[in-house]
């Protein structure tokens, strides 16, 4: 075994004194190895859950309530339970392909803790009665590429993997597949898509509902990366040592990616439900307040296409139950900071550049939508935009998602908060998603944009009478 | 209550655990579970606009024009009607404030980058995008940026081009090619506003469908090289029709313009080909616009050249040359071909051939079936869809019978039944066939014997109905082999039902009119042997080329030589009636109006749209004026008077007398009492000395004049070759591309060497009727089966 070469922090996490439930191996250099992983409780999880029946392990995790951290943070346990019956076989996507602007935990996971999420996928498989895994991993990531494939090997080759799973009646082989760089991949269906060969662009739900009808036509589980990463953990302590932290809503812990104005940026395995985004920018132990001790101008709480907060919505906790009246979403943990130095206009014209060049050019109003708000935005950023143009970004917006845009309250601007999520045009979110961060940055920020319209003066045309003298 | 009353329940209407009702727009609406909003809206008033929606490809909710309300638990909620499926009590609201913002929001966003140069487009005029623009969209456009600029119109096929600004990326040709036709070979490439239809590289959208292509996009970004600002939508006419270039019969819009043929399109016909055309029957208008078309009789003058005549000249001429020919026998008198007609026309021939005693008249070119085919007990097209089994004891019908080909895949790409080909060769189907029995020539009969045995193939027979499409899977192999074959399967399956897959358009209609040998007169095979014996004083090629199409081409060319005098009915100087002594110049397709008979035996219209080129008149009609010269009187002497005699005349033409389905969706002719066929066994076929077996077939696009008169369709047929199992080529010592030598018994003949694993060992596939050497000179019709010597060239 190795020497066990402990760093205070790995690269980009940031670790802290705080209950660990999925980066208690970050700390070592060699944590991605068996080797380190066998000497730290590795594959315990699975032993204990290839001991029980597999409906006791589904009922733990029900118990557990561990929520989905792919973004819409649907109960894992409640998922699993929505397959049909007796239909064979069903299918496990470990949905790697974290593309969210400003997330960057699930790479953090399978670059140094491939082996926990393969146990994660292995006791999911067990315990969903779902009989092959595809671990799909986001075309950029190349060392979590490498270090799952590599973990992948190691595991089989020690029989944690494959036929008759430490010499159980329990099979099951893993597949890995590469994405090949499209953002709307990360979608559960568009996933799909891409994992059949097919271009990566979403299918419609109904009637494609990937619990019924997904891979293949098969039954499918589509789980995200840190879920199933919880499941080690969850096994070997049980469902009461995991609900004992955080609220009873949003158990357990959940990586957080924090970037932006802050003094002390990464991810952050915080405790869910408790820990508040104040806590969170401004406590020592974590982020440790703005840069330079700016003023905070807004913050994204959950990812590229959430819509954003400002300091009014600081003490929120991390609370899907309470983020989402209050107008946006957690999303996929991505928090983004902007101090009182950012230009608002550009940074939502960066988001909103990213949504339209990654529309997968299914839907008409994404497509088309996405594209000319980028234009008429790019054409505001320039200093050639009319207030017309501004009226026109929100005209255009509401092709995409009609009624009213989810937005946070404001105090000083008199705002009160219209709850998420909106109404769409589109198949998926990444239409909403190009006009989202523009709406919030337009609602909270609007005079940073007035300031740069053309400013047409009028010159009044006075009309010259002449009299007309008839017949003089 | 405890007790139920049987009467009671009896008579209470049987409720379809299927059949669902919504409200839509207030209306309400019966519906089917599992059907889509919008199709149910389509059967009210209320038109929802659309644009990736087609009925008959999967739906994709990709151009978000059909959204609508539906009210739900949590009030009004906005879906895409084309993938929402209705549900019992479901309320729709498809024009609310609502839904007309967000439908007109699509209709902004669609425009948005569309170049909207309708006046330059072919669509314009018949454009779902300018219609549902005008009724559905917002008015104008807020869009002020720069339009998206590609290149104008790229060709991605030879006959279809793309206008990608055109676009609207609906997913329709796509879907089209990868769903319907199988040849996914336009996909989407790049994305987000950038995304853009696209063939891959070096590879051209060479699909036999890709016509169809043209016909559904909802704009003007595919447009057909034929039809190419040829003409405006509102300066066309349009008749409905049936195609007659092959047998399946699809049905068509004939469109013309300023007397000229333009376009054909194709009708949804449920029972047939579900608006689908193959783009040889779509295309090949232009060779009735052919300048080569003859439009006066010829006459073969003293020199021996042909040359312009008066119809009364030739007509009296003809008379002559009958009346003589008999006067020596009526058995020296012969009629082949009537395939390419009409009934009508085919059933005053066979009148004609009645009043002079002519009874060696034969519609197949020794390249069909026994006409007991017909007696056997009979599938339709639509059988396919509900058939659990498909057995293809057929020639691949993707090359032969294209629409047929859509239809068979259609049933084995949704399951609805299992497809066992049968052939000397993998055709076009055998990639989705459950079970796949490729045999050598000669060997089918013995094969399907010992198939017999197999208990999953039992199984499958039994499993339920069971269609089998019969045809000349190989030119090579006798007619016999084919009914040995088929009795075979018979016999394992007695309730299977037969689909005869003769390829000739209306050869089924000829030969049930009469258009074949009778109280033991000659088939063509015959009659050519007697007319190069001597025995033929005059010879009737109606609308038939034996040099070109029978597959034995020493016999053809011994038996036109040898007949005394030939007169040709055409629409073309051919190989053959450039032989004839008179060629009457014939009405093609479009020019005249009649019945035809299709592949199953339906009975649907073709219709006149423009007038006869130049003095060309139908064959019926000639027919008359002949049966007139020879003192006949045929009883009939106008269209519908033949038409009227047809039906009263022949018991199958009966069903026809129903004038308003024969112009729609067709009706099926009335089948005689079946009969049975009985096993036989056939000759051993042992090989001789000679290394691979021969498999003759015909390719969709050959040298057929239809083909070779149309300049978009005549470049796409390839050439001839002689193509083996790549194991095999080794064995012959030449690469592929190389020269070799094919040597039969009958004649050595050379042609560069092809290799493909569709091919069984030791046997070798010769398409025919291409250009280079044709493999017809190496066959022989008296023979089972053509063996063949393949040598690399010293």
């Amino acid at each position: 075994m190795t020497t066990a070469i402990k760093y205070p922090h790995a690269v980009g996490f940031v670790a802290g004194d705080r209950p660990k439930i999925v980066t208690s191996r970050f700390e070592y250099a060699d944590s991605y190895t068996i080797e380190r992983f066998l000497a730290t409780g590795g594959y315990a999880g699975l032993r204990k859950a290839l001991g029980r029946a597999a409906t006791d392990v589904h009922e733990e995790v029900k118990s557990a309530t561990v929520l989905g951290r792919g973004g819409a943070g649907f109960p894992a346990g409640t998922k699993w339970g929505l397959t049909p019956q007796q239909v064979f076989p069903k299918y496990l996507v470990v949905n790697g392909d974290e593309s969210e602007p400003g997330t960057y935990k699930d790479r953090l996971l399978m670059e140094r803790d491939p082996h926990q999420l393969i146990e994660g996928c292995l006791i999911a498989c067990y315990a969903a009665g779902l009989s092959q895994c595809f671990l799909y991993i986001r075309g950029e990531m190349a060392l979590a590429q490498e270090r799952v494939a590599a973990a992948l090997n190691e595991a089989y080759a020690a029989g944690y993997v494959g036929k008759n799973i430490l010499g159980s009646k329990f099979s099951v082989d893993i597949v890995l597949h590469w994405g090949a760089g499209a953002y709307v991949v990360g979608e559960e269906t568009a996933l799909i898509e891409s994992l059949e060969g097919n271009r990566g662009m979403p299918r419609l739900k109904p009637p494609f509902f990937p619990a019924a009808n997904g891979l293949y036509g098969q039954p499918t589980i589509v789980n995200n990366v840190e879920t199933l990463a919880n499941l080690p953990w969850l096994m070997v302590n049980g469902s009461e040592a995991y609900t004992a932290i955080g609220t009873k809503t949003s158990p357990g812990t959940r990586m957080v990616a924090v970037s932006g104005h802050v003094k002390n940026p990464g991810v952050f395995e915080i405790i869910n439900g408790t820990t508040t985004f104040r806590d969170l920018l401004y406590g020592a132990e974590f982020c440790g307040g703005i840069r330079n001790d700016n003023e905070l101008k807004a913050f994204v709480p959950g990812g590229g296409s959430a819509p954003w907060f400002t300091a009014d919505q600081l003490d929120l906790p991390f609370e899907a139950s309470q983020v989402g009246p209050a107008g946006s979403m957690l999303g996929s943990g991505a928090i983004m900071v902007m101090d009182s130095t950012t230009d608002i206009p550009a940074a939502a014209l960066t988001l909103t550049h990213f949504y339209a060049h990654e529309s997968c050019g299914k839907c008409t109003p994404c497509r088309e939508g996405g594209t000319w708000l980028e234009r008429i935005l790019t054409r505001i950023v320039d200093g050639t935009g009319t207030e017309a143009d501004l009226q026109q970004i929100l005209e255009v917006g509401a092709m995409i998602c009609p009624g009213d845009f989810p937005h946070a309250s404001n105090e000083k601007l008199g705002l009160a908060a219209v709850p998420f999520p909106y109404k769409m045009t589109t198949i998926c979110f990444v239409g909403p998603s190009a006009f989202a961060p523009l709406h919030s940055a337009i609602t909270l920020f609007r005079s940073e944009f007035e300031a740069r319209l053309v400013k047409r003066i009028s010159i009044p045309v006075t009309a010259v009478s002449t009299p007309l003298t008839v017949g003089a | 209550m405890t007790t139920v009353d049987s009467n009671t329940t009896a008579s209470e209407p049987v409720v379809d655990p299927n059949a669902v009702s919504v409200t839509i727009n207030g209306k309400v609406v019966a519906a089917r579970k599992g059907e889509m909003i919008i199709a149910a809206a389509d059967r009210t008033d209320d038109f929802i606009p659309r644009f990736c929606y087609h009925p008959r490809m999967e739906p994709v909710g990709m151009c978000r024009q059909c959204l609508v309300e539906v009210v739900g638990p949590r009030g009004p909620m906005m879906v895409v009607s084309c993938m929402t499926p209705v549900a019992d009590g479901q309320v729709v609201n498809t024009e609310t404030e609502g839904v007309k913002k967000a439908q007109e929001g699509v209709l902004e966003l669609l425009l948005a980058n569309h170049p909207l140069d309708c006046p330059v487009c072919d669509k314009g005029g018949e454009c779902p995008l300018q219609d549902q623009a005008f009724s559905h969209g917002p008015g104008e456009s807020r869009f002020v940026e720069e339009k998206r600029h590609y290149e104008k119109p790229i060709a991605i096929s030879e006959n279809v081009y793309l206008d990608r600004e055109r676009c609207i990326l609906c997913d329709r040709c796509t879907r089209f090619a990868d769903e319907v036709a199988g040849d996914a070979l336009i996909s989407f490439t790049s994305r987000g506003n950038n995304t853009q239809v696209m063939t891959f590289p070096d590879e051209p959208f060479s699909s036999y469908f890709s016509g169809n292509t043209v016909q559904i996009c909802p704009v003007g970004a595919l447009t057909a090289k034929p039809y190419r600002f040829k003409a405006r939508p509102w300066d066309i006419e349009h008749v409905e029709s049936t195609c007659t270039t092959c047998s399946v019969g699809c049905r068509t819009v004939v469109q013309s313009s300023r007397d000229e043929l333009v376009r054909y399109q194709g009708v949804d016909s449920q029972p047939v080909n579900w608006g689908w055309l193959c783009d040889k029957g779509r295309f090949n208008f232009e060779s009735i616009n052919s300048k080569d078309r003859l439009t006066t009789p010829l006459i073969k003058d003293a020199s021996g050249n042909l040359s312009a005549s008066s119809w009364s000249v030739a007509i009296d001429s003809v008379a002559r040359m009958l009346r003589t020919a008999l006067t020596v026998s009526p058995q020296s008198v012969a009629i082949i071909g009537g395939a390419r007609g009409t009934n009508e026309d085919a059933f005053a021939w066979a009148q004609l051939a009645n009043a002079l005693g002519v009874d060696s008249r034969d519609s197949q070119l020794a390249d069909g079936l026994p006409p007991q085919v017909f007696s056997l007990p009979q599938a339709t097209i639509a059988d396919i869809d509900t058939a659990k089994t498909i057995i293809l004891l057929a020639p691949d019908l993707k090359e032969e019978l294209p629409i047929l080909y859509l239809r068979v895949r259609h049933a084995a790409e949704k399951r609805t039944g299992r497809v066992i080909e049968v052939s000397p060769r993998a055709t076009g189907l055998a990639g989705k066939a459950w079970k796949k029995v490729h045999v050598e020539p000669g060997k089918t009969a013995a094969a399907l014997r010992a198939l017999a045995t197999d208990a999953a193939f039992t199984a499958q027979i039994a499993s339920g109905s069971v269609v089998v499409i019969v045809g000349r899977m190989n030119l090579a192999e006798s007619e016999e082999s084919v009914v040995h074959a088929l009795a075979e399967v018979l016999h394992i399956a007695p309730h299977a039902t037969v689909l005869p897959a003769l390829r000739r358009g209306n050869v089924r209609g000829a030969i049930t009119a009469g258009l074949t040998p009778r109280n033991g007169g000659k088939s063509t095979a015959e009659i050519l042997e007697a007319a190069a014996a001597g025995k033929i004083e005059c010879l009737v090629l109606l609308g038939a080329d034996p040099l070109s199409d029978v597959p034995d081409a020493d016999l053809a060319r011994r038996g036109i030589s040898g007949a005394r005098n030939i007169i040709a009915i055409d629409t073309f100087i051919t190989q053959s009636s450039a032989l004839a002594d008179i060629v009457l110049p014939a009405a093609a397709y479009g020019e005249k109006e009649g019945t035809t008979t299709n592949v199953e035996g339906r009975i649907s219209n073709v219709a006149q749209s423009i007038t006869p080129v130049g003095t060309s008149r139908p064959d019926w009609m000639i027919a008359v004026e002949l049966g007139t010269a020879t003192s006949h009187d045929l009883g009939f002497a106008s269209y519908n008077e033949v038409h009227a005699a047809m039906i009263s005349g022949v018991s199958e033409f009966v069903p026809a007398i129903d004038t308003h389905a024969v112009e729609h969706d067709g009706v099926i002719v009335a089948h005689p009492t079946p009969i049975a066929l009985t096993r036989a066994d056939g000759a051993s076929n042992e090989r001789n000395s000679y290394d691979y077996r021969a498999v003759v077939s015909r390719k969709l696009y050959d040298n057929a004049i239809g083909t070779a008169k149309s300049p978009s369709l005549a470049t796409l047929a390839i050439s001839a070759a002689v193509i083996v199992n790549p194991l095999d080529v080794p064995r012959i010592g030449a690469q592929v591309g190389e020269s070799v030598r094919v040597t039969s018994q009958r004649a050595t003949l050379v042609l560069p060497l092809q290799e493909s694993v569709d091919v069984l060992r030791g046997t070798a596939w010769l398409p025919i009727n291409l250009s280079g050497s044709d493999a017809r000179e190496l066959l022989d019709v008296t023979k089972d089966v053509i063996d063949l010597k393949i040598e690399k060239m010293s």
